[in-house]
């Protein structure tokens, strides 16, 4: 280790340390990794932020607009009913996704070869495309007494619900699929977390009699307390980007009642033909995200030290 | 892990606290699967062996089962498919065959070729990468790793109007890339999650075996194919399945990458079919088969890498 950093010194110039075989050659290994990530993606990041401060006018030139379309993005009503679908999607299926996960972990947790035959299974949801989830949920919740969730509804003796096409439930029905979505992947997660679990602590618990809720609460969920925070944090990033499984299953509607953050910007930017408010709308998303990510690790990594 | 056997005196005392507190003689008389899981379950026929059953079949039926619904309804001759069930009542290969005629296999072409040739770019790119943040040493390192890093962070449903833009005149060399598979394989390319699980992976390998191999007179892009990479087979099978699905997963990306609907990849063609009002939602659905085949066939031959590889992802990412 020290041979590699004396070397280059002892060689002196300045020259060979920097265009020195040594030096060049990590720099041609990582050119196509940083050629594509610049062009495809800090580029456009770049010029994401670069076209928010501007009128887009694509044959007339654009137009310095300063912060007008941040104003006009954030004060739109539109745009704030979709802040609020957003944090309703992401909370809540980030939430049930977990609870959910976790029944699921503790339910399959175990080495039975069925078990983890029922774990394959249960693990579908993940693997499969978004847009093939959304295609089959409206066929599920087909709004007639015959589609299978209202026929299933119907032997509860619940009369058939136009899930989708009610602006009451639409943000509801799409909440409950992203759940299924996401839920056995927290499975796994918690399913790993579980198994780290010290067995003797169960044993001890046991022999002081403790009831089962008890030993859930504390010996199975501060073991797995860290696997949560990860889960947690992946989803609400997840829940803040959603789009795939909105524009698929709602396109937003009906009216603009599942309309989220991402769904607005595509169709102002798309379908409306105004890229500097769509810019506007998806910097203000990424200044959340990062600031997201950055908090998150921040207080994980204090809890880490801890 | 090694200290009771560097230590042997402590190892007796300690077996003998356990045998001396009566746990381990309790231990011996109990199913040990009593206490292998949080709940308890027991393997014994019983009230919570019954309620286990109870509650599996009422997950599979929850999560698994809609799979089964979809394969029926694709088979079923059913004209409207509000009515779906999970057993065909007759089968039919009829709705492969008008999803055929709606040009089904071609989009299938466009996203086999898209995760094939995406694929094959994004592992020789990230294992570069990785090779070199992993195996030297060199100013800046720490800069690129956030780089890469940051393309995890960078989510393509933020940059998708600005994506669009570049990949309709990409900078420098002005070529149009919509209407093309590399408008969608190109920026597929840096995945900062396989960068990350290659370079950890590929840091643990000995020095010792790249020493020995660079006496013998092995140059870089050698030791890289013939050293490194047969060692690290475990982590690109993980990187080449997680990365499979999430390009198989694409729906913003080919949905701006393309020129006009022929260019849609099969998920995104999907659709195309349901806002057809002359097909049924049998068609639909045997679309959705054919699109759900092959993420299920890489499923089912590599999963256990995937879950290593989730659980890689959430300790790191």
């Amino acid at each position: 280790m020290t041979a590699t950093t004396i070397a280059p010194r002892r060689r002196g110039a300045l020259t060979k340390r920097v265009f020195g075989k040594k030096a060049v050659l990590p720099w041609l290994f990582l050119a196509p990794g940083l050629l594509l990530a610049l062009v495809f993606k800090f580029l456009p990041m770049g010029k994401g932020i670069w076209l928010s401060f501007f009128d887009v006018r694509p044959f007339l030139g654009d137009q310095w607009v300063g912060l007008d379309n941040y104003t006009r993005v954030l004060t739109d009503h539109r745009f704030q009913d979709a802040v609020g679908h957003t944090l309703l999607l992401g909370i809540g299926q980030s939430l049930g996704a977990i609870v959910v996960g976790f029944f699921l972990a503790l339910l399959l947790e175990g080495q039975a070869r069925s078990l983890k035959i029922m774990r394959t299974a249960v693990f579908l949801p993940v693997v499969t495309a978004t847009a093939v989830v959304g295609e089959l949920w409206r066929l599920m919740y087909y709004p007639t007494s015959d589609g299978l969730v209202n026929s299933a509804l119907g032997f509860l003796g619940l009369g058939p619900t136009p899930f989708l096409d009610n602006p009451d439930t639409a943000l509801w029905a799409t909440m409950v699929m992203g759940i299924w979505m996401v839920a056995p992947y927290n499975m796994v997660i918690i399913l790993a977390g579980l198994a780290g679990v010290d067995r003797t602590l169960y044993e001890a618990a046991a022999m002081d009699g403790v009831s089962l809720w008890q030993r859930l609460r504390h010996v199975t969920l501060p073991a797995i307390r860290p696997a949560i925070g990860i889960v947690l944090t992946l989803a609400a990033i997840r829940g803040l980007r959603v789009f795939t499984e909105v524009y698929v299953l709602t396109g937003g509607g009906p009216a603009g009642s599942t309309e989220v953050w991402m769904t607005r910007a595509y169709t102002l930017g798309f379908t409306r033909n105004d890229i500097g408010g769509a810019s506007a709308a998806s910097v203000v998303l990424l200044a959340v995200t990062l600031l997201l990510t950055v908090t998150v690790n921040h207080f994980r990594k204090r809890g880490d030290v801890r | 892990m090694s200290a009771p056997a560097l230590d042997p005196v402590r190892t007796p005392s300690s077996d003998e606290a356990v045998a001396s507190s009566g746990r381990a003689g309790k231990r011996a008389r109990t199913t040990p699967a009593r206490f292998d899981t949080a709940l308890g379950w027991n393997d014994r026929p019983g009230v919570s062996w019954a309620l286990r059953i109870l509650l599996c079949a009422t997950a599979l039926g929850i999560f698994a089962a809609p799979f089964l619904t979809i394969v029926s309804g694709a088979l079923s001759t059913h004209p409207s498919g509000s009515s779906l069930s999970f057993l065909p009542h007759d089968s039919t290969l009829l709705n492969f065959r008008v999803a055929g005629e709606r040009g089904i296999w071609d989009y299938f072409t466009n996203s086999l070729v898209i995760a094939g040739g995406g694929l094959l770019l994004q592992l020789v790119v990230c294992v570069l990468a990785a090779y070199a943040l992993a195996r030297h040493r060199f100013r800046g390192q720490a800069i690129v790793m956030t780089l890469f890093m940051l393309t995890m962070m960078l989510p393509e449903e933020v940059i998708a109007i600005p994506l669009s833009l570049v990949l309709g005149h990409v900078p420098v060399v002005g070529i149009d890339l919509k209407g093309t598979v590399w408008g969608v394989i190109l920026p597929l390319g840096a995945w900062g999650f396989s960068v990350m699980l290659l370079t950890e992976f590929m840091k643990d390998i000995p020095g010792e075996i790249e020493e020995a191999a660079r006496l013998d007179g092995v140059g870089e892009l050698r030791m890289l194919w013939q050293v490194v990479l047969p060692l690290c087979r475990p982590a690109l099978g993980v990187a080449g399945v997680l990365g499979f699905i999430m390009i198989w997963d694409q729906y913003l990306l080919p949905l701006i990458a393309a020129k006009d609907p022929t260019d849609y990849t099969v998920t995104v063609a999907l659709s195309i079919l349901r806002t057809d009002p002359e097909v049924g939602s049998g068609v639909v659905l045997a679309g959705a088969v054919i699109a759900l085949l092959p993420s299920l066939v890489v499923y089912l031959l590599l999963q256990r890498s995937l879950v290593t590889g989730i659980a890689a992802g959430a300790t790191k990412g």
